[in-house]
């Protein structure tokens, strides 16, 4: 069977140690976590969690499963079964003295990302899109020097109203 | 013996006073609920974080509690009682130390989906986190092995998260819960408002089947040939024993039970075949690889029964898999036909439209197995065998008795060789594996059956492990029977090393095991010897005839190992019969 990237929005009680419940559930179980993100959901008392995976069909159906057996949880959704969108945010600290400037600023602004801090040899580039367009980012900013690199891992939705 | 308290008050009193309002501490709202709850015995160990909540048990004899000698003693003991009585076991514990010690019980309850409330501990809130004294974050320890578990932070929680734990710990697939009661929240005091009603999003057990995927296994029986049931301890987890019998009765399919299935199924009845697996019977798993439909009933194809996945079951054309755990549909074996529900729901449906399965060619050839190759040992008269002893318990208890054991080959003789007649006749650690917990078990059991023969089945090995335990049933007059079938060694070790690693014996001699007569005699209880068949028999006859606990110690030769037998890595076709070979 193949193995895929896949999407899982997990719905959670906020209690104390849930994020250790379920990363520990992936460990454990030797279910592959590439990027996990939460954060408050539209509910109080509820968070969000985005677990990007690969494995299999049955892989997946397996993560699904097990995840439904911590009391905890309340829902699990692979995004990724329908047409979603996911977002990343990256913070990129690269080196830039101000005859390099022009250049960088031409690359972020054709990337649609901002400027937002400026220092004496440095700028902080942020940058929001999918996995890809922030790797095509980073290495293009990669030649100046990158000096700090700091990725959030995806957080998703399934597009309109598809449930 | 005094392990049942009569009630002191009328249930209706008890709970008129239990459930005032009344303003009262942690600890307090602890004892209430847990005798809201139905609790009658809990088994524990006390200690500086759970001093609140013993004092609050000073002259507190509405239900008892017994003192175990060691907290691994309290929780297999609570073990053994949810398991041959269905209720929630329940045991106390300290911080730290006390916690960490219930580790290895509430791991064996969690594989084996024993239902228990484990309580335990913690050092004040404000302590938390500070490498206090007698600190352990037993809820993240035992994050892995529990079904879930409760940090309380309110006292005013407490209610609420004792009244979830027990539904949770007996709903769905049974397990462990913990409550974890920093000290501050046991002494502090709130009113008591009792919680009744239970809801908790997000956990809701399908109980009931899909219709339509029980018709459609009542549809492969129709079509089947070589129809095998594999029924395992979700039969008797949820007292399903009387539909399963049903369902075979009007199916007429073969049953091979597990060993935590055993008790689930009567050995006498005809189309039982005995236990599959790597020290199955030959006709259990000849079945299952010569079968085109297996059902699995309440079992989870553990690697024990299955052994190597690649050559199990080869003529299987339909696997049809009945749990209450949808994520064990799949797990391991892939399913044609998955019957998501509480076992006894699912056969209870089934049993309704189940009719007989066209099969009698395939019965006579399984007859005949069991006629050709029956569970057989090189029985002599000059030596005391250990499988002779455990027939003798069977035949003299007439499978009436409750039937603890250890883990080793003593286990899987008992497993082998006692004729089972009713469920939850049987409390065995199966998927841990569980060294020590044959003997506590057997008190919790007596706690729970105090009206039973409960037999407890030990190696020298491993009732060594938890063999202090024999204070709480002299103090207490608990009438446990202590079989001690001795052979010097790790047996089950030393048949691996002699079979699988060329007789190679390494570290299992067990010289210098106490004198087990003077052993118990030391702890005030009777012990006796026997090292000949003649000896055995009085031996057993003096236990059975003695009103209290008893310790015997059946000298039995080393040398003696278990049959049939699958090699790891091989498949159950590959079995190794032994002296019936």
């Amino acid at each position: 069977m193949t193995t895929t990237k896949h999407t899982v929005s997990v719905l959670v009680n906020n209690q104390p140690g849930v994020l250790q419940r379920v990363s520990g559930l992936f460990g454990r179980r030797g279910f592959n976590i590439e990027s996990i993100t939460v954060g408050e959901s539209e509910e109080l008392g509820l968070s969000r969690m985005v677990i990007v995976t690969t494995g299999d069909d049955n892989t997946l159906e397996q993560i699904s499963k097990q995840l439904y057996k911590l009391i905890d949880v309340i829902k699990v959704v692979d995004l990724s079964a329908n047409p979603m969108v996911a977002r990343e945010l990256a913070l990129i600290k690269v080196n830039a003295e101000p005859i390099m400037r022009p250049e960088i600023l031409g690359i972020v602004e054709t990337f649609r990302a901002a400027v937002v801090d400026i220092g004496p040899a440095s700028i902080i580039v942020q940058v929001v899109g999918d996995s890809d367009k922030i790797d095509a980012m980073v290495e293009l900013l990669r030649p100046y020097g990158i000096r700090e690199l700091s990725r959030t891992g995806a957080t998703a939705m399934i597009r309109g109203s598809v449930r | 013996m005094n392990v049942q308290t009569e009630p002191k008050r009328s249930k209706e009193e008890l709970i008129e006073k239990l459930t005032q309002p009344d303003l009262i501490t942690g600890s307090e709202i602890l004892l209430r609920s847990l005798l809201l709850e139905g609790v009658d015995c809990v088994f524990g160990y006390p200690g500086g974080a759970v001093l609140y909540i013993y004092d609050a048990m000073h002259g507190f004899d509405d239900f008892n509690h017994l003192l175990t000698r060691h907290e691994q003693g309290a929780i297999h003991a609570a073990d053994g009682y949810a398991r041959s009585t269905g209720k929630v076991g329940v045991c106390i514990a300290t911080s730290g130390p006390g916690a960490t010690n219930l580790v290895t019980g509430i791991a064996t309850a969690y594989m084996d989906s024993v239902p228990l409330v484990v309580i335990t501990g913690n050092v004040a809130t404000n302590f938390i986190g500070t490498d206090a004294f007698q600190e352990a974050d037993i809820t993240g320890i035992t994050m892995p092995i529990t079904k879930h578990s409760y940090l309380v932070r309110d006292v005013n929680d407490l209610p609420r998260i004792i009244h979830e734990a027990f539904h949770i710990a007996n709903s769905g697939r049974k397990g462990p819960v913990l409550i974890d009661i920093p000290k501050d929240v046991s002494a502090h005091k709130t009113i008591f408002k009792p919680v009744t009603d239970v809801s908790i999003r997000g956990y809701n057990p399908t109980v009931q089947p899909n219709k339509l995927q029980v018709d459609k296994l009542i549809k492969a029986i129709e079509e089947a040939e070589r129809p095998v049931i594999i029924a395992g301890g979700g039969v008797v987890y949820s007292d399903a024993s009387k539909e399963l019998i049903e369902f075979v009765n009007k199916t007429r399919i073969p049953v091979a039970t597990t060993l935590l299935g055993l008790s689930g199924f009567p050995s006498a009845h005809e189309l039982w075949l005995g236990m599959p697996g790597m020290h199955g019977t030959y006709t259990a798993n000849t079945a299952i690889q010569n079968a085109d439909l297996l059902i699995s009933i309440g079992s989870r194809f553990d690697d024990r029964v299955t052994m190597n996945l690649n050559g199990f079951a080869p003529k299987v054309k339909v696997i049809a898999h009945i749990d209450v755990d949808p994520a064990e549909i799949g797990k391991n074996v892939k399913t044609d036909i998955p019957c998501v529900g509480d076992v006894k729901a699912v056969l209870a449906y089934a049993n309704t439209k189940a009719r007989p399965a066209k099969n009698e060619a395939w019965i006579a050839e399984l007859q005949d197995n069991k006629v050709k190759f029956p569970l057989k040992y090189g029985d002599t008269e000059t030596e005391l065998k250990p499988q002779f002893v455990v027939e003798m318990i069977s035949e003299t208890t007439n499978g009436e008795a409750i039937i603890t054991t250890d883990v080793g080959q003593h286990q899987m003789w008992a497993a082998q060789f006692y004729r089972f007649k009713n469920p939850r006749s049987l409390v065995t650690s199966g998927g841990l594996g569980t060294m020590g917990f044959g003997f506590p078990s057997a008190i919790g059991a007596q706690m729970g059956n105090p009206d039973k023969l409960v037999v407890s089945i030990n190696g020298d090995g491993g009732v060594q492990m938890c063999a202090q335990e024999l204070a709480i049933c002299a103090i207490n007059n608990i009438p446990v029977k202590v079989v001690i079938i001795n052979n010097q060694v790790l047996g089950m070790v030393r048949q691996w090393q002699e079979i699988i690693y060329e007789n190679r014996y390494s570290h299992i001699d067990l010289a210098g095991s106490p004198d087990f007569v003077k052993l118990a005699e030391a702890y005030g209880v009777k012990g006796l010897r026997a090292t000949t068949k003649e000896e055995a028999r009085r031996a057993w006859q003096e236990a059975l005839d003695t009103p209290g606990p008893v310790v015997i110690d059946f000298v039995v030769p080393k040398g003696e190992n278990v049959f049939p037998m699958v090699k790891a890595g091989d498949t159950i076709s590959d079995m190794l019969m032994g002296d019936s070979e």
